[in-house]
This record gives C-alpha cells, sequence and structure tokens, in this order.
C-alpha cells in the first residue's frame, strides 16, 4: 500500500534504534578510544596528567615480572581450562545423551553451577583446595604421603628462564587449582552446547553408519566429531574470550599469589589502577587484553554475520 | 547414542555418578559448614557432619550481608526489566525493519558483549563521577543496562527472527504501523523471549562484580561485593563465610531450580548464532 507510510516507520524503527546506537557508541567506542588515549599518557599518579609518554607503558609491561607473569598464567590457564570443559562437557554430554535413566537429574547436577556467581565459587574452593584441609585431607585418608599444594604451590612445571621480565617461563602449577574451580563451574556451558548438537545429529545418519559396518569409535571419529565441529569452535572462542578476560575468580579465590603465581592481566589492572593509581599503566594493561580478545572475537563475528546474509 | 552393552551402561552409570559426588562436592561443604558452631569448625573434621546444629553462621553473615543484598535487589530489578525492554524494541527493528547497514549495526554493538571490561573502566568511572551517579545503585543500573544491550538485542533479534514475515505483512495491510505492530503482534508473542532474557539478566547481574567493585564503596555495595569483603577479613570465620556464599547464591539457585529451562536457553543464545 502507500509506501510512504512505511518510509514513516522505517525512520520511527531507526529513531527507536538510535538511543542504543549511541549508546553503545559512547560506552563502547568512545570508552575504548579513551582508554587508549589514557595508556599513551603519563597518567600515573591520583591527579590526571594526560602528557604524552608514547608507548612507555607498553614497554614497561613488557618487561615487567608481574605482567608477563600474568601472561603466562593466562595462557596455561586457558589452555587447561579450554581442554578440561570441552572434554568434561563432551564426555558427559555423551554419556547423558545414551538413554540411561535419570538424565534430567545428572543435567541438572552439571548445570547449577553455572547460575552461581564466580565470587561464590571463589569463597568456596579456596576452602576445598586449601592444601592444608579439604580435598588434601581426602588424599590423606586414602593413604597419599605427599599432598598437592594446590594455589599455595610456587613451582613453574617444565619452567626455564624467560628472556624478559626476569620471570619464569612454563607451567604454574598453583594456576590447575584454579582451573578446577573454572571447569566445575563453567563445564554446564559446554554440556549444554554438546547435548544441543548431540540431540541434532539424526539417529539415522548413525544407524547408516552402523549398517555400513562401522564401529562405535569409527562413528565418533567420522561422523559424530565432524558434525560437532561448529560446536566446538563455538565453545572455544566463548569459553577461550571468556578466560583471557578472567577476573573475579581469581581475585575471589587467590588473589596474585606467592611470586604472582595465579596473577593475571585483569586481576592486575584492577590493583594497579585503583589501588596504586596507575591509570595509565592500567589502561595499557586493558587495552593488551582488549586486543587479545578481538583477536578471536572479531573473526568470529564477521563469520556470523557471512553465515547469515 | 543408545548404550545397549550392559557392562558399558554399568559403567556410565559409575561415570556419572561419580562426576556428580564431584559436582555437588563443594554444595555439600557449604551447607554442612554453614550449619556448625564455630568451635566446631576446624580444618581436620571438614568433611564431617555438624555434631550440632547452629543457626549462628547464618545469623552473622546475614547481619553483615542484608543491606547489601537490598542494594542488590534495587540493582537487578530496574536493571533487567529495562535492558530487557530496550534489548525487545531493538532486536524488532533489527529482525523486522531492516535498513541498509542494519546488519553491521547489530554487529557493532554485539562485539560491546565479549570486550573486557577493564577496557572501558577508567572512562566509565570519570564519566560517572561528571554525572554525579559514581558509587551510587543508579550509576550501576545504568552501566548494567547499557552493557547489557548486546546480549538482549541478541536474545531478542534471534527470537523474532521466528515470528512469520506474513504476519508483519499482515498487520500492515490492516493499517498497522511500526509501534501497533510491535504492541498487537509482536509484544504478545515474546512471553518467553522475555522470561529468558530477564532470567539471564537477573543472573548475570546479580552476580557480577567488577563493576560492582570498582563504581560502589560502603554503603551501596552490591552483595557480591559484601561477601568477597567477608572473606578477606583478618580471622576467616569458615562457618558464617559458606552460610554467607549460599545466601548471596541462594536468589539465582532457586531462579535455576524453577526455571531452569529457560536459564540454558540464555546460555545458548550468548553463542550468537542462536
Amino acid at each position: 500500500m502507500q509506501s510512504k507510510g512505511i518510509s514513516k516507520d522505517k525512520w520511527l524503527a531507526f529513531l527507536f534504534l538510535l538511543p542504543s546506537i549511541i549508546a553503545i557508541a559512547v560506552f563502547v567506542y568512545g570508552f575504548i578510544s579513551w582508554t587508549g588515549y589514557v595508556s599513551l599518557t603519563n597518567w600515573n599518579t591520583l591527579t590526571p596528567d594526560f602528557s604524552f609518554a608514547g608507548l612507555r607503558n607498553y614497554i614497561f609491561l613488557f618487561n615487567d615480572y608481574r605482567f608477563l607473569s600474568g601472561m603466562r598464567n593466562t595462557i596455561f590457564f586457558t589452555l587447561f581450562f579450554l581442554l578440561g570443559v570441552l572434554a568434561m562437557g563432551f564426555f558427559l554430554a555423551s554419556f547423558i545423551d545414551s538413554n540411561l535413566k535419570g538424565e534430567f537429574f545428572f543435567r541438572n547436577i552439571f548445570l547449577f553451577p553455572m547460575a552461581l556467581s564466580f565470587v561464590v565459587t571463589g569463597v568456596v574452593w579456596q576452602w576445598l583446595l586449601n592444601p592444608s584441609t579439604g580435598v588434601n585431607l581426602l588424599f590423606t585418608m586414602l593413604g597419599f604421603e605427599s599432598v598437592p599444594q594446590w594455589y599455595t604451590s610456587t613451582t613453574i612445571a617444565f619452567g626455564f628462564p624467560f628472556p624478559l621480565g626476569g620471570i619464569e617461563f612454563g607451567i604454574p602449577v598453583a594456576m590447575l587449582a584454579v582451573v578446577i574451580a573454572a571447569v566445575w563451574q563453567m563445564t554446564g556451558f559446554s554440556l549444554a552446547m554438546y547435548l544441543a548438537g548431540l540431540r541434532g545429529i539424526p539417529d539415522e545418519v548413525k544407524e547408516a553408519a552402523r549398517v555400513d559396518g562401522a564401529s562405535e569409535f569409527h562413528i565418533y571419529r567420522k561422523v559424530i566429531f565432524p558434525m560437532l565441529m561448529p560446536i566446538t569452535v563455538s565453545v572455544v572462542i566463548i569459553m577461550g574470550h571468556m578466560s583471557l578476560k578472567i577476573f573475579d575468580l581469581i581475585y575471589a579465590m587467590t588473589g596474585s599469589g606467592p611470586n604472582f603465581v595465579t596473577d593475571v592481566p585483569g586481576v592486575y589492572m584492577f590493583e594497579t589502577t585503583f589501588r596504586g593509581n596507575f591509570f595509565a599503566q592500567g589502561a595499557a594493561i586493558a587495552i593488551i587484553m582488549l586486543v587479545l580478545v578481538a583477536v578471536i572475537i572479531v573473526p568470529y563475528l564477521i563469520n556470523a554475520r557471512k553465515g547469515e546474509s | 547414542m543408545v548404550i545397549q552393552n550392559r557392562f558399558l551402561k554399568l559403567l556410565a552409570y559409575a561415570v556419572l555418578i561419580g562426576m556428580s559426588l564431584f559436582f555437588l562436592m563443594p554444595i555439600y561443604v557449604m551447607v554442612i559448614t554453614s550449619l556448625k558452631p564455630l568451635e566446631d569448625v576446624s580444618l581436620s573434621r571438614m568433611w564431617e557432619l555438624p555434631q550440632s546444629v547452629s543457626f549462628d553462621a547464618y545469623a552473622v553473615a546475614f547481619s553483615r550481608l542484608a543491606p547489601n543484598f537490598m542494594n542488590t535487589i534495587y540493582l537487578v530489578v530496574p536493571a533487567t526489566l529495562l535492558s530487557a525492554l530496550l534489548g525487545s524494541l531493538n532486536g524488532y527493528v533489527l529482525s523486522k525493519w531492516k535498513f541498509r547497514g542494519s546488519d553491521w549495526i547489530f554487529t557493532a554493538i554485539l562485539f560491546g558483549m565479549f570486550i573486557p571490561y577493564q577496557a572501558i573502566l577508567i572512562p566509565l568511572i570519570q564519566f560517572l563521577q561528571s554525572i554525579g551517579l559514581y558509587n551510587t545503585i543508579a550509576g550501576l543500573v545504568l552501566v548494567h543496562v547499557v552493557y547489557g544491550l548486546p546480549i538482549t538485542t541478541l536474545i531478542f533479534r534471534n527470537f523474532y527472527a521466528s515470528i512469520p514475515d506474513d504476519l508483519m505483512e499482515a498487520a500492515r495491510m490492516d493499517g498497522a504501523g511500526f509501534l501497533s505492530i510491535y504492541a498487537k503482534v509482536v509484544f504478545p508473542l515474546s512471553i518467553s523471549g522475555f522470561v529468558v532474557v530477564c532470567i539471564w539478566q537477573f543472573t548475570n547481574i546479580w552476580n557480577e562484580f567488577l563493576f560492582a567493585v570498582s563504581i560502589t564503596s560502603t554503603g551501596s555495595q552490591p552483595v557480591m561485593v559484601a561477601l568477597q569483603n567477608l572473606s578477606g577479613s583478618q580471622i576467616v570465620q569458615w562457618n558464617v563465610q559458606m552460610a554467607g556464599a549460599l545466601l548471596a547464591a541462594l536468589p539465582t539457585l532457586l531462579v535455576y531450580i524453577f526455571v531452569g529451562k529457560y536459564f540454558v536457553r540464555g546460555l545458548l543464545a550468548g553463542s550468537v548464532k542462536g
């Protein structure tokens, strides 16, 4: 009918979206630019100082013991955390999907930690993995002579001296305690994703493979894994970007730890900015975190966009 | 996959039950510890049931957390409703009133959901200070509404994609415009969308910590910050801490227990494709 009415409505539609566009433009893109600008200044005191510092704050960080320790910890945390949630989520989903009784019950048990705050998780696991009680009591009861030191361990496994900042590069054992807590909390996500994926594979596909004489193992390798690939990619990206910016869990559970064995950039940024008033330095850490996250998220979003159109 | 083999079936149950114990272990420890009187709490008897049940820890935790608990309620309710309403309108525009470039605008909005909030925290605080909302619940509401826009818009946009365009066309033929189609056709169909979004926002805002700890100080702090302070105090009273953790977690746990289905839908919607 009247194309005039429709175009008036189109304007109205745009007008309704406009406040959100402006809010995101200011609060996301504007603020990121401002943080980027702050990271290039000398504002490392309580009172703002916007004199230009060039890349000094970044250069400082890449020679800084604490920052480099945090980056090392983040790398290994992300690695083990992803392995943990993918493996646990997949196996639990496959078991739950095997037509066993109590499916509803089990699924809910594995999913409920998702509804908790990282702060709650941190408080509880801080106690469960306290080296002098908790899980270690069970280990002692089972007859273990020596028990893990969990998040108080200062061991860097397979460590070697790193050329910058005087840190030792290797697996920070203390981080594994945080990995356990994080996997406990987030497995529900990959479980729910895989379960939805497994339900989406038609039984005929598996039956056809079985009729062709394929073994169960073969069916998994040739049929199920490839069909679940897009889900695995999504889980890796969503969980991976979360672990790169992790803050609450570490802050509540362990803090930076002895020798910064459980420090991460998110905690460092918060403490150096709001406890130490090194605003420019905090801004530089934040920008580095943003770049790390953007590297995996931007291609993902562009890809999702293309997949739609 | 259907497991036929009897032995494999037993093995599957054994694994599932073992894993269930692992997942419930923290809850067991929280509950039994929170019910112990202080003199009963000891490192070496952590796993033992309380010799006598005491609610002292809950009384202490409650008196410490109650004001912050209320702060969180004043924060969560308006922030959830506002962000859901805005998300619904955005989703409606971005799915049913597409214009040139609207898909790119949507992608640009989505990006806001993935950024580490540290990257906007310094200007955000300066901004809130300049408009007088720093250290207020109203300031936190604003923050959660704005940074909640990407996820609420995403969920509603995907939700509305399933409303047939014919329905829109028919309403338009009847002379309905942008607003009346929303009010008469789209909104009434959105109830389950609103449930999913509200539960998701409620849970996330309730549990959020970084904004809460950086934007508020004593007086206006939400419950998660108070819980963290409780565990940061000098003498650690484990029974009080566990009682506090349970109290702080209770609302979102109840939501999960009663409407978990919708919570999981929100969870899955967060992976963009929906």
